[in-house]
Parts: C-alpha cells; structure tokens; sequence
C-alpha cells in the first residue's frame, strides 16, 4: 500500500461510493437540513391551520398526517441524522483518528436513510393517507385504526432503526479503539464523551423500537394481540414498549447538544470547561436515569399507585445531573473574557431556553399536576423548548462554530447574528403562549379550539412563520459561504477554541491524522 | 515515547465502495416489497406478489457474500492491522448486545401481560371495576387457554372494537401438559443447544492449539447440532399447528410464544449458517490459524448468545 495522499473521486461517485468521514458528515448534515425544510414546511401548514379558531385550511385527517409527519421527521430526519453528521465529520478530527473505525459501514449508515424517508413521506400519497396517529404511534390507533400506508411506516421505522444501530457501534468502535496515542477517555473533549454515551442509549433502545413495530405489524398482518385486550394483550403494553424506547431518545437527541455547548461556552469565555469531570459523570448518570423514567409519559393511562410515585421519583432525580450541566455551563462563563460572535449566541440561548424546558419538565414530572397538563399545548411548548431550543440551537451553533474550519471560510457574521436573533424571538413567540393555552386546558392534536385561545393561538402561528423565516437565511449564509465567504486558512478560527480539530489546516484536508497527533 | 509515525500501523481506509449502494437497493427493495405483498394480502383484493422483495433478498445476499469475502481477502492480503481487528470486535460485540435488547423487548412484553395486565383484565387490583363492563367471566391463567373474547361468547357479544378472532389453543406448549417426558421437545432442543456450546468451544480449543481436523469436526457437530435444532422446532410448530391448535392467533399466548420462539429459531438458522461458512472456509481455502480466525470466533460468540437466549425461553416460556 502506496503512502501517498488521495484527494475526493470526481463526480457523483465520489458521494456514493465515499468512505470518507468528512464526505460522510457533510452528506449527514445536508440530508438533515432538507428534512428539516420538509418537517417545517409541515409544522407550517399545522400553525396555518391553527391561525384561527374554525376549520380554515385543511381537512382534519390532513392535519393529523402533519402533526404525525412533522414529528416523525423532526426527530428520526432532521436532528439525529444532524447530529450523527457532527459526530462524522468531528470525533475523528477530535481524537485524532484518521476515520471511522468501520468506514464502509459508515456509507451505508447513511444511504439507507434517505430512501427510507422517501418511503416515509410517499405514504402522503398513498390512499388511505399518511400515518395519522400521532409521532408516538400508539396502538389501537396504529394498529386498529390504522390506514394501509402503516405497512411503510414500519418498515422505514426498521431502516432507519438499523442505521441509527450501524452508525452507533461504529461511534463506540471509533472513540474505544481509534484514539491517538495519549489521548485517554479523561481528556477525550466533552463532545465524544457525550457521542460515546449516547451511541451507548441508541444501541440499547432501537432495537426495542424494532420490537414494537415488529409486534404492530404482526397484529396487523398476522393475527397476533400483543396489543388487543380481546386476545388477552393490552394496548397500554404498546405503550411501555414504545416509551421504553421514547425517554432515552429524547436524551439521545439532547446529550449531543450538550457536547456541542460544552465545545463552545468555553471556546468563547476564553476559560477552560468549569467541572470537566463532573460533566462526565452527570451525562453518565442522566443516561442511567434515562432508563428507569419511561412511565411519567403514562401517567394517566391507569398505572397502580406504586408505579406512578417510582416513576415521579426517578423522573424528578433526572433534574440533578441536568442542573450540574447547567451550574457548570454558568460557571464557565463566570468571569470569563466572553465575546458573542454567532456560535456562543446560539449556545447561550440555548442554555437559557433549554433550562426553561428542563424546569417545565420538572412540572410535568409531579403525576397528579400532570393529570391536568397532559396531552395539553403545554406538553408541546415543553418538548419545544428542549428539542428546539434545546437540539436544533445547539445543532445551529455547531455549524457556525466549525464552519469555518470545514470549508475555510467565514460565514457572514452580522447575518449570523440577525439570524439568531429572529430566531429566538420567533421561537418564543411561538413557543411561550403554548405554555398558557396548555394550562388553560387547550389539548394537543387538535385542528380546532375554543375561541378563548384564539389571540395566544394567533400569536404562536406568527411567531412560527418568523421563525420559519430565519431558516431560510440560515441556508442563504451557508451557501454564500462555502461559495463565496471570506476565505481563512487560520488553523485556530477562533482564538478561544482549544482542542485537535483546530491543529490541523483550514479548510480541513481531506485525509487528517494519517499518523496520530502527540497528546499530551 | 519513540516517534509516532515509525512505530505506528496503517489504519485501512478503503479507498472507495459501490458495496453500500448496491447493499442499500437490496435492502429497500425487499423492504418496500414486503410491505407491498402484505398490504397486497391483508387489504388489497388481489393475490400478494412477491417478486419485488425476493428480487431484493437476492441482491442483498449478493451484495453481502461479496462485501464480508473482500474483507476476508483483505485480511489475507495482510491490511488488516492490529487495531483494525479490535474494531471488528468491538463491532461485533455491540451488534450482538443491540440483539439482546431486540429479544428484551419480546421478553419484557412477555412479563408485563403474565404480571401485571393479565391479572387485570380478569379483574384484578385496580382494573377490576371495568372487567364485568368489558371481559364479564374471563379467568386469567398462563398459558392462557382461553381468550377474553371467548370468555364474553365472541367477537359479536364484545365491546371493543378489534381486528379479528382470538381462538386460544386446546393444549400449550408447557411441561405441565405433556403426556411423556421423553415426547417433549423442548427439552430435547435444549439438551441440542447446550451441547452445542460446548461442541463449538472444543472447535475453538483445537484451533487454538493448531489441530485443524479437530476443529473441523467439532464444528461440523455444532452445525449439525443447529440443523437438528431448526428440524425439531420446525416439527414442533406443525404440532402445535395441526394437533394443539395453537396459532399466531391463539390470543397472546400464541404470539409471544410464536414471536419469542419463532425469532430465537431464525436466529439459530443465521447462527448456524454462519458456522456453516466457516466450516466451508476451513474446508475448502483452509482459512483460520490459531491467532487469526476472527470470522470463526464472531460466529461463535453469536452461537453462545443464541444459547442463552435459548435458556431463558426454555425458563419463560416453556417451564414457568
Ligand atoms: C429535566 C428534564 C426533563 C423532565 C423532568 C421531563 C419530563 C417530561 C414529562 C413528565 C413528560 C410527559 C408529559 C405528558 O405527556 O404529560 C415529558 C414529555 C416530553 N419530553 Fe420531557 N422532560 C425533561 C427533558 C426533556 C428533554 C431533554 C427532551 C428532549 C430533548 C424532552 C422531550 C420530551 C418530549 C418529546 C415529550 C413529549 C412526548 C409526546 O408525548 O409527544 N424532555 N417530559
Ligand atoms: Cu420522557
């Protein structure tokens, strides 16, 4: 075997035939993007349906296909895969690897993706329509009820199943055996350690989420009643089965962003990451926890008292090491020499945003104050504030933070900053007013509602527009950036940021660390 | 420490492969297929074909004897370093770990209708106060020999809406009910599969110590051990078909029995499969030294996992 360096194929085999972390990522996190445009095109739709109390737009089977659609692709299109194209495209650079450690399997990690989602998003064409029983798919509406097009649900469900699966042992493999000499699991940057633990979840739960559907589609096709009371199954089984799955990937959508703030506070306050060790330790724990919580999505559905008060206990328990992360992330701040140029903008409103969704889920948490919050808009804003807020803010500040670093360029950072800055207005403006509608007993799924929540409703529908908007310039600067953005070749982009990615030339080479870095 | 880049191995990076594409086509389209061909059946009016997702399994299988026979001749070809190897175990054992959590899932459906919503349904703890609205007579016992639809007299006298029969079977799988010890299979796959184990631990040790005829015979006896398994549990599905009328729609007992049992014994046909390969690798190219036989070793470890899954429907579904 030559030596010598071999630069990206022409063409489109060099896309299709890659097994380049870095064409990988890049691919990763434009699929993403276009998933992301698709579920907003649908969160769009929903909010224009909603503008006024009175059927305006759609028909109510229609409405539900898009708040179906919308989550699934939110979640399974548009955040994991982002985040699995950051942990691509970064942990090899981080930890001073020269790949992935199963670069084929990393290919077709991610090209099954794409046609699964095609599958996924065909079903709206499909007679009987697109799934409409909720993103939580709960059986005897997904089983019973449901249209043909379920069949494809499942079976995309499996695909993408088992991409997150391959993607994941391939992120453990990599971070246990593929880092540079020196480079131990101590000094590993939080990022990894975060990627590790959640590779850790998503292998543990998707399977499970396999089991489910794999049982939905033997009720449906094969005369099982897994979740049929009248052959001795329960649909409340479906439940269990499905949380036992749902808690740890709400965690396995958020502990990434966490990496990514950890990366990024500091860079930005000119100071080390305030409690390095602690921040391990608290995503290890909140991981633990994170398997022992399902049930507080459960509460109303009739479980023994036992089950409620272990299962409020334990949800409660998750708001320690949650409150670690952000007492560490402050700190850090603390008396640091801070500047807020667009990445640290985006991590600090996350910070600040993601904390409210955590202590609305601390509310949520109470089982008999739940008994009035659930399946309200305030379970809705809640899951806003820590997946949107929370996830995609911090998955916005990754791709300004690294940008530069991946295409040597500079984004426009008055365009960045604007950006931002609709953003999180917009996303208040949507976001806050579900909070009170919720508590004033507005139920979720709904394409209508009592005229007493028409000005909130009204309000959430427009700030949805305006932050639907700035995602448009979030694209519109991206491009202009890699086709025209002020060229760097600093290795360091930002003064502030420590760690190996930031060693090696601007715009990163294609191949990096052929021969492992000295760590000290 | 001496300078890194004398003393450090190659990791391979493959330059580039149309494998994952080709991998990709055949997967979804035997997904897609299957999909089509049941909703074909279960909906539709029409016969379900087939074609689309056979098509697709072909591919699939090609595209994967190619891909695991170049990295085979990879390995040969000594690009494999040391390091490269680690990633596989790792690989492997994390696959067989996400394996684990697949049949968990199974498992835990399983304990959660025998404990607790069982019971209920019948009219225990808390559920009790809707049993005579809902399931008025239905007696919880394991195997359930009797459905809560035809405890309340059949679909029609039933509230709830649901999508078909439940006919429970007229005698289960359990120890309890079989007339002679020596006529229950189960016991004798399990004695089969244990044995296995450890047949294709003595293939290992032979390897080890650079016997190869010794490790091709054991490891013949534990794919035939397999095949006897799969035999077995095929004969013991016919019985439970045409002589115990227990079916997929037996009500749960049923499924979980079918699915827990029926997923182990697709798992032992791949395991067995996969010592099958090795078998003819050792055989015919005279693949395997005593320190580089990652194929047999990955296929061993799937073996013993097979194995205990085995254990523990042996304990859940069949014993208990
Ligand atoms: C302090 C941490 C958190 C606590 C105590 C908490 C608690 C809860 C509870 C009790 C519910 C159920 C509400 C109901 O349906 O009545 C819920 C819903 C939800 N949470 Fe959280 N949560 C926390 C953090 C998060 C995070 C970090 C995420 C995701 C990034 C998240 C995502 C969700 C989602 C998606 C739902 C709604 C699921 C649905 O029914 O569609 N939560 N949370
Ligand atoms: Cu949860």
């Amino acid at each position: 075997m030559g030596d010598h360096h071999h630069g990206p194929a022409q063409g489109l085999s060099r896309w299709l035939f890659t097994t380049n972390h870095k064409d990988i990522g890049t691919m990763y996190l434009w699929f993403s993007f276009a998933m992301f445009i698709l579920g907003g095109a649908f969160a769009m739709i929903i909010r224009a349906e909603l503008f006024q109390p009175g059927m305006q737009l759609v028909e109510p089977a229609f409405f539900n296909q898009m708040t179906t659609l919308h989550g699934l692709i939110m979640v399974f299109g548009a955040i994991m895969p982002s985040f699995v194209g950051l942990a691509n495209w970064m942990i090899p650079m981080m930890i001073g690897a020269p790949d992935m450690a199963l670069p084929r399997m990393n290919n077709w990690s991610f090209w099954i993706l794409p046609p699964a989602f095609l599958i996924l998003a065909s079903t709206l064409f499909m007679e009987g329509g697109a799934p409409a029983f909720g993103w939580t798919f709960y059986a005897p509406l997904s089983t019973t009820y449901a249209p043909p097009s379920v069949t494809y649900f499942i079976f995309s469900i499996h695909v993408l199943g088992l991409s997150s699966i391959m993607g994941s042992i391939n992120i453990i493999a990599t971070v246990m055996n593929m880092r540079a000499p020196g480079m131990t699991y101590m000094k590993m940057p939080l990022f990894v350690w975060t990627w590790l633990i959640t590779a850790f979840l998503l292998v543990a739960v998707m399977p499970v989420l396999a089991g489910a559907v794999t049982m939905m589609l033997m009720d449906i096709h094969f005369g099982t009643s897994f979740f049929s009371a009248a052959g001795g199954g329960d649909p409340v089984l479906f439940q269990h089965v499905f949380w036992f799955f749902g808690h740890p990937e709400v965690y396995i959508i958020i502990l990434p962003a966490f990496g990514v703030v950890s990366q990024i506070i500091p860079a930005f306050s000119r100071k080390p990451l305030f409690g390095y060790a602690s921040m391990v330790y608290a995503t290890a724990a909140i991981a633990f926890l994170s398997f022992i919580v399902w049930a507080h999505h459960m509460y109303t559905v009739g479980m023994p008292i036992a089950g409620e008060l272990f299962f409020m206990y334990a949800t409660m328990l998750i708001a320690v090491p949650t409150g670690v992360k952000v007492f560490n992330w402050i700190t850090t701040m603390w008396r640091g020499s801070m500047s807020f140029e667009t990445p640290m903008l985006f991590s600090i409103g996350f910070l600040v945003l993601f904390t409210i969704g955590g202590f609305t889920g601390l509310m949520l948490s109470i089982a008999p104050a739940d008994f009035q919050y659930h399946d309200s808009y305030f379970v809705v804003a809640h899951f806003h504030y820590v997946m949107v807020a929370g996830a995609v803010f911090s998955m916005t500040a990754a791709v300004y933070y690294w940008l530069p670093k991946w295409c040597g360029r500079m984004y426009n950072e008055t365009m960045g900053k604007t950006h931002f800055w609709i953003s999180f207005i917009g996303f208040n403006v949507t976001f806050f007013p579900q909070h009170f509608v919720g508590l004033a007993g507005m139920p979720r799924r709904i394409p209508d509602y009592a005229l007493q929540f028409a000005d909130f409703n009204m309000m959430s529908s427009i700030g949805a527009f305006i932050y639907g908007a700035s995602q448009i310039m979030f694209l519109y600067n991206v491009i202009a950036t890699i086709v025209a953005g002020k060229p760097t070749s600093d290795e360091k982009v930002w003064d502030g940021a420590e760690g190996l990615e930031w060693t090696v030339a601007t715009p990163a080479p294609y191949h990096t660390f052929e021969t492992p870095p000295a760590v000290r | 420490m001496s300078d890194q880049a004398t003393t450090h191995e190659k990791y391979y990076v493959p330059e580039k492969s149309s494998m994952a594409v080709f991998a990709t086509i055949g997967l979804i389209m035997s997904t897609f297929g299957a999909a089509t061909a049941m909703n074909q059946a279960t909906f539709g009016d029409g016969e379900a074909s087939f074609t689309t997702m056979y098509i697709g399994l072909c591919i699939f299988a090609a595209v994967l004897f190619s891909w695991f026979r170049i990295t085979i001749k990879e390995n040969l070809a000594g690009m494999n370093s040391v390091q490269l190897k680690k990633s596989y175990v790792i690989g492997m054992f994390w696959f067989i770990f996400s394996e684990v959590m697949f049949f968990a899932a199974f498992f835990g459906a399983l304990f959660y209708v025998r404990t607790l919503s069982g019971p209920w349904l019948a009219g225990e703890g808390e559920g009790g106060a809707w049993n005579h609205l809902l399931w008025e007579g239905f007696q919880y016992s394991w195997p359930m020999m009797q459905t809560p639809q035809e405890a309340v007299g059949g679909v029609s006298n039933q509230v709830m809406a649901n999508m078909g029969t439940f006919t429970s079977a007229h005698k289960s799988m359990a120890f309890a009910e079989v007339d002679a010890w020596y006529k229950w299979l189960p016991m004798w796959n399990t004695i089969i599969l244990l044995t296995s184990s450890g047949t294709v631990h003595i293939a290992h040790e032979g390897l080890l110590s650079g016997n190869k005829s010794r490790f091709n015979l054991w490891l013949g006896i534990t794919v035939g051990l397999g095949v006897i398994f799969v035999g077995l549990q095929m004969l013991e599905y016919y019985e439970a078909y045409a002589h115990f009328g227990l079916t997929l729609n037996s009500g749960v007992y049923g499924s979980t029995f079918f699915m827990l049992t029926g997923f182990h014994g697709f798992h032992v046909l791949m395991g067995t499969f996969m010592l099958g390969v090795q078998l003819v690798r050792s055989l015919k190219a005279g693949h395997f030294t005593s320190d580089d036989h990652f194929g047999f070793e990955a296929s061993s470890w799937y073996w013993h996992f097979v194995d205990v899954v085995w254990v523990g429907l042996f304990l859940f579904v069949y014993i208990l």
